[in-house]
């Protein structure tokens, strides 16, 4: 984290302007990124795409499509079962993204690196297996009041089960949570807390290693969502000393159906299996199954072996490009992108904590932020409007809705340009 | 941007910035909750039915400029109709957002959302209105949603 802080400051130090810092090709070649995306060369009504809901999904470099093609033109085959030379090139192939995974999050071992569909399994597999082989009635689960509804349901359902009291500490009017009430709400009752890394609606980051050393000191274990911050800044798990760590691979420029739970050796271990099937088991027999090592254990039947392969591709394109570099470039996007909303009379940005992903969420008076969204659709411009499945969040603030800009690496800054002369347009139109 | 103006009509824009028939009900015999989860928009709409007339119809909440205009275009259409006619009208101004026909002579106003067909992420927010309209007709008292 201390690197990345470095990074950003020697590059606010610059005393050259914002835009053609950016297009400098030794500091951030972004024009030469956005080829290897090819959907970027769509047209959308006419007009070049201006892909701007990255926290809702990425879009995929041809590295990761092109990995997917020569899997199913080549490898297709199940994996762990045949002595064929297919399925040992598929096992083989999965292996070696479980290892990139691995790295990707500094984890200690490939047994603490679980594939799941996505990030929402990732948590429900703790709240199903750790939650409720650990969780009486009468304890607590802690979160906090930015997260996405899938960091919060599968709480509240365990919670349900068990009687126990799932605990929210409230966000300030920033989107911040506030560090000291984060721990004063910890206490002899929490049993385990879960919290995003970064805020999907928002784009918060959250302090999370001094969270997870105050959780620590209650000996409660801190269950992470990922999902909004791995394709924004690197991340160490043992750096951080978090407990279970979820992403998604779509969101980072991976495809769909695939993301990883991190968890602790020694966590997992005690923990019971999440599905019962094949691959996650030892011997079988009608009185009695004995179940596999780790991470096979939690991976019951066929896992999306496409997706594993593609999101080993998506890691090394993005190693490729390093997540110093791009949470570098991100953060320039952010700063001339919030320096730009702010020239604009009636629009407010919702969430404005210094320390935030590249995230703008936004709302212009007089007009409904899925007006906006149309309006800019016409544009070519995409924006996610809505409630970012956190309504809490919304109600926070006390509004139904927002439209919300957010960034990739591959963004730029004549593409923020565009937004705004949009919603300038959406001015005209409401005024 | 011309496409844009066949969607967002002179009249949708002024309805949904002066919405006609806002606020409550006094004597109200029929009431509903419209929610959309896609965009949280919430509408609460109140009828007197007398006579088997709807004499009085008011809703609250805000939405979209589309669902805003719907619902305020919708309460101007109803008055003086029956249940039956209204229904009616729900039927011809649907097929008016969904099918690609000329719309039904007597829709008058209602008409101008005929733009909405090229949008059709956005026939939900049409609709949002006339189908809290259809749950309050049949008494459900319930809060309907669009999903």
């Amino acid at each position: 984290m201390s690197a990345q802080a470095e990074t950003r400051a020697t590059v606010a130090d610059r005393p050259v302007r914002l835009a053609e810092r950016l297009q400098t090709p030794a500091m951030f070649d972004v024009n030469r990124i956005r080829e290897d995306f090819p959907i970027l060369r769509e047209k959308i009504h006419g007009k070049p795409l201006i892909y701007l809901d990255n926290a809702a999904t990425s879009q995929k470099p041809k590295a990761v499509i092109d990995a997917l093609v020569h899997y199913y033109s080549h490898d297709n085959a199940n994996v762990h079962r045949a002595v064929h030379l297919l399925s040992a090139r598929a096992t083989e192939a999965c292996d070696r993204a479980r290892e990139k995974a691995r790295g990707f999050l500094n984890a200690a071992s490939t047994n603490e690196i679980i594939f799941v569909r996505g990030t929402t399994e990732g948590l429900n597999l703790i709240a199903q297996t750790y939650g409720r082989q650990n969780l009486q009635a009468g304890d607590e689960v802690l979160i906090s009041g930015l997260e996405h509804h899938s960091n919060i349901v599968p709480w509240q359902m365990l919670c349900n089960e068990k009687q126990a009291r799932l605990r929210v500490v409230p966000i300030d009017d920033r989107g911040i949570v506030p560090l000291d009430q984060f721990e004063k709400a910890l206490n002899e009752r929490t049993r385990l807390v879960a919290l995003a890394h970064v805020s999907n609606a928002l784009g918060t980051v959250n302090p999370i290693a001094r969270m997870i050393e105050m959780a620590h000191r209650w000996n409660v274990p801190v269950v992470v969502d990922g999902a909004q911050a791995v394709p924004h800044m690197p991340v160490d798990v043992r750096a951080l000393d978090a407990d279970f760590y979820a992403f998604s691979g779509h969101k980072l420029f991976g495809p769909t159906g695939i993301g990883v739970l991190y968890g602790k050796e020694a966590l997992l271990e005690a923990m019971p299996p999440f599905q019962g099937g094949g691959d996650m088991i030892r011997s079988v027999t009608f009185e009695k199954t004995e179940y596999n090592v780790l991470p096979y254990k939690f991976e019951a039947g066929t896992p999306d072996i496409a997706g594993i392969i593609g999101l080993g591709a998506a890691i090394d394109y993005i190693n490729g490009i390093g997540l110093d570099r791009i949470a570098a470039y991100e953060r320039e996007l952010l700063e001339y992108a919030t320096a730009a909303f702010s020239q604009l009379a009636g629009v407010r940005i919702v969430g404005t904590a210094p320390n935030k992903a590249s995230v703008i969420s936004f709302v212009i008076d007089g007009a409904h932020p899925h007006d906006v969204g149309t309006i800019l659709d016409r544009e070519g411009i995409a924006v996610r409007t809505g409630h970012h499945c956190a309504q809490p969040v919304m109600e926070r603030f006390q509004i139904a809705a927002t439209t919300r800009a957010s960034f990739a690496f591959y963004n730029t800054t004549s593409e923020i340009d565009a937004l705004i002369a949009g919603i300038r347009k959406v001015q005209e139109f409401f005024s | 941007m011309s496409d844009l103006h066949d969607l967002y009509q002179e009249t949708i824009i002024d309805h949904s910035r002066r919405p006609r028939n806002t606020g409550v009900l006094a004597e109200a015999t029929h009431s509903a909750e419209g929610y959309n989860p896609l965009c949280g928009d919430r509408l609460n709409l109140q009828l007197k039915l007398e006579n088997g007339q709807i004499t009085g119809i008011r809703f609250q909440g805000a939405g979209c400029a589309i669902s805003t205009a719907s619902a305020s275009l919708m309460t101007e259409a109803l008055k003086g109709k029956t249940p039956e006619e209204a229904e009616s009208a729900f039927q011809k101004f649907h097929s008016l957002l969904t099918e690609d026909r000329p719309p039904a002579p007597d829709l008058g106003k209602l008409a101008v959302f005929s733009g909405v067909r090229e949008y059709p992420m956005r026939v939900k927010c049409a609709t949002l209105a006339w189908h809290t309209l259809r749950a309050a007709l049949r008494g459900e008292g319930q809060s309907v949603s669009t999903e």
